[in-house]
């Protein structure tokens, strides 16, 4: 069976896969990181999004092979050591980006990802478009682009913490 | 998803080599319509050829009056890089509108020219602009490159390497899109060049096809009210449960009057 060797968040794994076996299945069987998660399976929905070298992907839809010797970041490797969340999860949690919490995962990811790629910041059009991928049965999307907004003030250094979500 | 074995050669030479080795491997780019395909046993090919350790394939280079653009280049990259938003805007953002963002940091131009997808974007830019399709054995035109739907002219085993788009004059693209899968209902992609005028539609129909009614017209008056007393026959283009043929046909001209504008 194939050898693949990633590092996920910082540490390096060789694992034995399958030639078929799904990245997302890799993080969650092989390494047990279960915060991915699987929901439509057929690359739409954006549960499984994790950073593949820098750039959201969706782990459903890239085999573990072809992620050989990449940099995987899930949503387990955010948070400081000492618990202390990323600005983005803090965000989710302040303007209740949540509700069943299934979509979470792969929103976040997403959602740093754009962060990081827009430098200059986020209209609030650009947070929509760029949730394209992602599906969320529960909230609306309003307090999740929200979050993104204020996430991406701290992140990017206009907003020394994550403002409170009073209005 | 059936097994298969897995190869990631270095270099074309190496591919193209295990690519005719082996009449049931396929070649693998981004993956992003073959491992649907795949999960869905829709294909069991005995081996994947995985490009993506392929340096030569990927890049913009400006070459004379064209843009070479690698078949491995992903979306992303066709969307931001300086030289394609320089020469061929619509190009760049039409490659920004394929899919969704995770699509574009996986999909490449050459995945998505050889699926040929009826509803896919590139097919109509390629056919629009003129495009050259570059193989490891030889040059293939636009015209006789898109044969139907998901058929194009590459062989059993024959590699595209690259894609050679003349820079035009202008060019623009529109496109509507289907609420739910966001994969085209229809797209104009309108180009004015060395070529002529070129119009390329998407979407509608079950291969890329061009509008010579349109062409004719634009090459008299590049206006969208050139085009938009054309009526695109409703014969042979799709109908399904998003849209009938007539619809389709009717949106064909708004996104020809669209693309003509953004131009």
């Amino acid at each position: 069976m194939p050898q693949v060797t990633l590092t996920v968040n910082g540490k390096s794994h060789s694992i034995e896969v399958e030639a078929r076996t799904l990245l997302v299945e890799a993080l969650r069987e092989t390494l047990r990181l279960t915060g991915t998660h699987v929901g439509c399976d057929t690359s739409q929905c954006g549960a499984c999004v994790v950073h593949l070298n820098g750039d959201s992907v969706k782990s459903c839809t890239i085999l573990a092979v072809q992620a050989d010797g990449g940099a995987v970041t899930t949503i387990e490797g955010l948070a400081a050591e000492d618990g202390t969340l990323h600005p983005m999860q803090e965000a989710f949690r302040e303007h209740h980006a949540l509700q069943c919490g299934f979509c979470t995962p792969g929103m976040v990811m997403s959602a740093i990802d754009l962060v990081n790629k827009h430098p200059q910041g986020l209209s609030e059009a650009e947070i929509r478009e760029g949730l394209e991928g992602n599906i969320c049965r529960c909230t609306g999307y309003h307090n999740i682009v929200k979050a993104i907004a204020a996430a991406a003030d701290v992140m990017q250094g206009r907003s020394p913490e994550v403002a409170h979500a009073a209005e | 998803m059936y097994d298969f074995a897995y190869h990631k050669p270095s270099s074309i030479a190496d591919a193209v080599k295990l690519l005719s080795e082996d009449p049931d491997a396929k070649p693998i780019s981004g993956g992003m319509t073959l491992l649907p395909a795949l999960k869905h046993r829709l294909n069991r090919p005995t081996a994947l050829i995985d490009l993506s350790a392929i340096a030569e394939l990927r890049g913009v280079k400006q070459e004379g009056g064209a843009l070479v653009i690698g078949a491995m280049t992903k979306h992303v990259e066709v969307a931001t890089n300086p030289l394609v938003l320089g020469a061929i805007p619509a190009l760049a953002k039409m490659a920004a509108s394929i899919g969704d963002t995770q699509v574009r940091n996986r999909g490449t131009l050459g995945g998505s020219l050889a699926n040929n997808d009826p509803a896919a974007d590139y097919p109509a830019a390629a056919l629009a602009l003129g495009a050259s399709f570059i193989t490891d054995r030889r040059s293939i035109p636009a015209d006789d490159f898109f044969q139907g739907m998901f058929t194009t002219a590459l062989e059993p085993g024959e590699l595209l390497i690259a894609v050679s788009f003349p820079i035009p004059e202008k060019a623009g693209y529109a496109k509507l899109r289907n609420p739910a899968s966001r994969y085209a209902m229809a797209g104009v992609f309108v180009a004015k060049g060395g070529q002529g005028v070129r119009v390329a539609v998407n979407g509608a129909g079950p291969c890329v096809f061009r509008q010579p009614e349109m062409e004719a017209a634009l090459a008299a008056n590049w206006s969208p009210e050139a085009v938009a007393g054309i009526h695109q026959s409703p014969d042979d283009l799709n109908s399904d449960i998003h849209g009938s043929a007539e619809y389709r046909a009717h949106l064909v001209t708004v996104m020809a009057k669209r693309a003509v504008a953004a131009a």
